[in-house]
């Protein structure tokens, strides 16, 4: 029996990118084959081709023995591939039977079957060992459950080969445990799965064979019992990587950063924030962990003064900062890394310079009076991209056409080059490849040991625990615990973020 | 028991109730008020289904006022020249369907600011029917009432339901058919899911553009209805300005009836009686109030009804954004 995806030297050029360069890659029947790469590496190239979405220039995909079509993606999909895109395609306001049965609807006649489709969908979930209520509304449902509609969504077209785009990227760690379990379950049943991914536990966890790709080219092809997570690093980033974060012992000092009472609503005006209390000593990194949407946004924005605070403090230094005032918070000396950096960390249209001076253009040395110095801003500029590794072709390039890593690296040395007491940085890593997260770690490190206080937010809890010196546990807007980072429990603090506290 | 004792319900009982009493007082005038009532309220209910039938796909559409306003023309003046009720019908009808398709194209192919597209075709419908306008002109008839046998004969719903020209018939079964549609219908799902997040549509095999333009061009076609019902069935004239903001208080009701066609009829129908009130103490003269007051009323309803109502309201999530389509 032919397998059933078969990748056969696939080449695709893009304007001064070789985006696939001779990629061969099969999955047969009940094996799970995890992709994995970083950003850029040619993942989603290779699999918009599958899809028939991109021609490629040279090579041939088939599925089940047969060459696809370019262009045929319905045919592609009828043919048994599915997909689960990383963004859910779910439509909020309706129920768990609506969204599975759209597009394909049971009826009666003229109008809808409802009965049949919640039957249809009963079964689905009984068949494939995913528990879910057909009546539910999806926006009710926690992100673990929401994936899981998904998942059935794309079960219920009969799937053979079912691609999973980055699955992990919003699930608690048990919620993680539980897709694994259930990616295990459908290969057991002869379902073929890819596994999109850049965390190395996971496809240790769960994979048959690892194809590792780099720079559009496969750079190995292993399995979990012949490799081990550092080696999977190396492959993926063609050089040794420190996983661990190497950093000596923290010698906190006075409190910087008080946060008292704080409550703070989100934009629908529900209470996102719920009466928090936090204190971060200088020289020393606490990290908040929690599942996304937990409050954590409005928790960073309301310390930054870009949100209102509706009862509580935040105090630096025991002085108490302007609530919705960030210039004086800034002055206060909070430092803020954004968590949407495109949105709130930088000038996409200013250069390089200018966005390095972004917070303080209007201070000596970068002004004088009303008139900008701009000798000393491009001095500054100079040497902050040296210092800073900045990849930019000059320091007059506008920032929007640099690289995410290398955007996210002029906020971090704008911020940390600044006089710091307070550092406030969120998902300082995001989108940042693994060459550029490694810097920043290192720099948030040396920002702690010269006595600042560091308040990290993150959404990956390998992050918080390699960099932290305490944690901060978030659930439902409240700090549920704070504990060591040394020999923290994974586990522990899981099920604390899923607000299972004991 | 206890589950009917909503306060929707009581709502209705209170207007049964206020309907009961005057009946009892003065038959004949309640019942020719609310009769009126369904006349005027008809026109801003079929206004509102074609705001809901754009909104639910997620097509902001401010450009009914212009829709109704050329349909209209076309209706009145297409009878007339031709001499024929049923030519005029289907060139308002026709002219509609174009209005919604050239909002279509605009708002859907070119991604254009809905509001703006919306703002074209209000502009070009009253530049177009004001410089077309010609004086003189007069249906070859009046459109002829179809009283239904036997029904017409109950009191009080008689004539308030069964007394009335063909298109208010058509509204009427039109905004019942569109509700079982919107909910109980394969094209009604996927309507809404392409209105919330069009992405999950997509990805479902529904083509979200294609949708987008069946339900705005139908829209039209509706609208191109209720403008033919304006000057040939309640009016019987065609003057400048005929829609006279009609399409605007009948967004407000789509939001007041929360984009249900149930709720946006119960909305339109209230609007209905309290200008058919308004009508009836005018011509018994009780009370003396100028006609630019009276003309007023509409306008500061709608404001009081959007002030009071439409802070709890959701509009569709997608609503007022143009789809591109993801690279999967």
């Amino acid at each position: 029996m032919s397998p059933l995806l078969e990748v056969i030297g696939i080449s695709k050029q893009y304007p001064g990118v070789l985006a696939n360069d001779n990629i061969s890659l099969t999955v047969n029947k009940g094996e799970v084959v995890a992709l994995l790469g970083e950003n850029g590496a040619g993942k989603s190239t290779l699999v918009k081709a599958v899809f028939g979405l991109v021609r490629p220039d040279s090579g041939e995909i088939r599925i089940k023995g047969e060459p696809i079509i370019f262009g045929d993606t319905n045919g592609i999909i009828g043919r048994g591939v599915g997909m689960v895109h990383q963004h859910f395609q779910l439509v909020p306001v309706m129920t768990v039977a609506e969204n599975i049965v759209l597009g394909d609807e049971p009826r009666r006649g003229m109008l809808l079957n409802m009965k049949k489709a919640r039957a249809e969908v009963k079964a689905l979930s009984e068949r494939y060992g995913l528990d879910v209520d057909p009546e539910a509304i999806v926006e009710d449902l926690p992100v673990g459950m929401q994936q899981r509609i998904e998942i059935l969504k794309a079960l219920r077209k009969e799937v053979d080969l079912l691609i999973l785009d980055e699955p992990t990227a919003v699930l608690t760690p048990q919620e993680t445990d539980e897709l694994l379990t259930v990616v295990r379950a459908l290969a057991t049943q002869g379902v073929g799965v890819v596994l999109i991914t850049h965390k190395l536990r996971e496809v240790m966890a769960v994979a048959d064979r690892v194809v590792v790709l780099r720079d559009g080219k496969v750079v190995g092809t292993t399995s979990p019992k012949e490799s081990d997570e550092e080696g999977l690093a190396q492959l993926m980033v063609g050089r040794d990587v420190v996983l661990r974060v190497e950093k000596g012992d923290a010698h906190p000092g006075k409190p910087a950063l008080t946060i008292k009472g704080l409550v703070v609503r989100d934009d629908r005006k529900l209470k996102a924030v719920d009466g928090v209390d936090l204190e971060v000593l200088s020289g020393e990194i606490v990290g908040v962990a929690g599942v996304e949407g937990n409050g954590q946004r409005e928790l960073v924005e309301a310390i930054c003064g870009m949100r209102h605070r509706e009862a509580g403090a935040v105090l630096v230094n025991g002085i108490a900062t302007e609530d919705m005032h960030p210039h004086s918070v800034h002055l206060a000396g909070i430092s803020h890394i954004p968590e949407d950096r495109e949105k709130h960390g930088f000038v996409s249209t200013y250069n390089v310079a200018d966005n390095l001076v972004l917070n303080q253009f209007d201070q000596e040395p970068f002004a004088r009076g009303w008139i900008r110095n701009a000798d000393e801003i491009e001095k500054n500029a100079e040497s902050l991209v040296e210092q800073f590794d900045i990849r930019t072709p000059s320091i007059k390039t506008s920032t929007g056409a640099l690289s995410g890593g290398n955007k996210q690296k002029v906020i971090v040395a704008r911020e940390l080059s600044q006089d710091l007491h307070v550092l406030v940085a969120a998902q300082p890593t995001r989108g940042v490849d693994v060459g550029s997260i490694e810097f920043i770690h290192n720099q948030l490190v040396a920002a702690r040991d010269r006595g600042a206080a560091v308040l990290l937010v993150s959404a990956e809890l390998d992050e918080i625990l390699s960099l932290s010196d305490r944690v901060a546990v978030i659930s439902r807007g409240k700090i549920v615990a704070t504990l060591d980072a040394k020999g923290a429990d994974r586990a522990y603090i899981g099920r604390l973020m899923a607000g299972l506290h004991d | 028991m206890s589950q009917y004792l909503t306060k929707r319900n009581f709502v209705f009982l209170g207007i049964l109730a206020t309907f009961a009493y005057f009946y009892h007082k003065d038959g004949d005038v309640t019942t020719s008020v609310v009769s009126t009532a369904v006349s005027f309220g008809l026109p801003l209910a079929l206004a509102a289904m074609v705001g809901i039938m754009c909104e639910r796909t997620g097509i902001v559409n401010i450009g009914i006022e212009g829709t109704m306003l050329v349909s209209a023309f076309a209706a009145f003046f297409v009878s007339s020249l031709s001499g024929s009720l049923i030519i005029g019908f289907i060139a308002a009808v026709l002219v509609g369907l174009l209005a919604g398709l050239l909002l279509a194209l605009m708002a859907v192919s070119w991604r254009m600011d809905q509001i703006i597209a919306g703002t074209i075709i209000n502009i070009l419908a009253t530049g177009l029917t004001s410089f077309l306008f010609k004086q003189g002109h007069t249906l070859p008839d009046a459109m002829p009432e179809i009283d239904i046998p036997g029904l017409q004969s109950i009191p009080f719903f008689g004539p308030v339901l069964f007394m009335h020209g063909p298109i208010t018939y058509f509204g009427l079964i039109f905004i019942i058919f569109l509700w079982v549609a919107l909910f109980h219908t394969a094209w009604g799902l996927r309507s809404r899911a392409v209105g919330e997040h069009p992405g999950s549509a997509d990805t479902a095999g529904v083509s979200v553009i294609r949708l987008r333009y069946l339900n705005v061009g139908l829209a039209g076609l509706i609208g191109g209805v209720t403008g033919a019902f304006l000057s040939l069935e309640l009016v019987g004239s065609f003057e400048r300005g005929l829609t006279a903001g009609k399409g605007f208080t009948a967004l407000a009701l789509m939001i007041f009836g929360r984009w249900n066609p149930l709720g946006a009829l119960a909305a339109a129908m209230f609007f209905g009686v309290a200008q058919a009130v308004t009508n009836q103490l005018m011509i018994d003269q009780v009370v003396n109030i100028p006609q630019q007051f009276v003309n007023m009323l509409p306008y500061v309803l709608t404001i009081l009804v959007l002030a009071f109502a439409a802070g709890k309201v959701r509009p569709p999530a997608a609503e007022g954004q143009p789809y591109e389509k993801e690279q999967a």
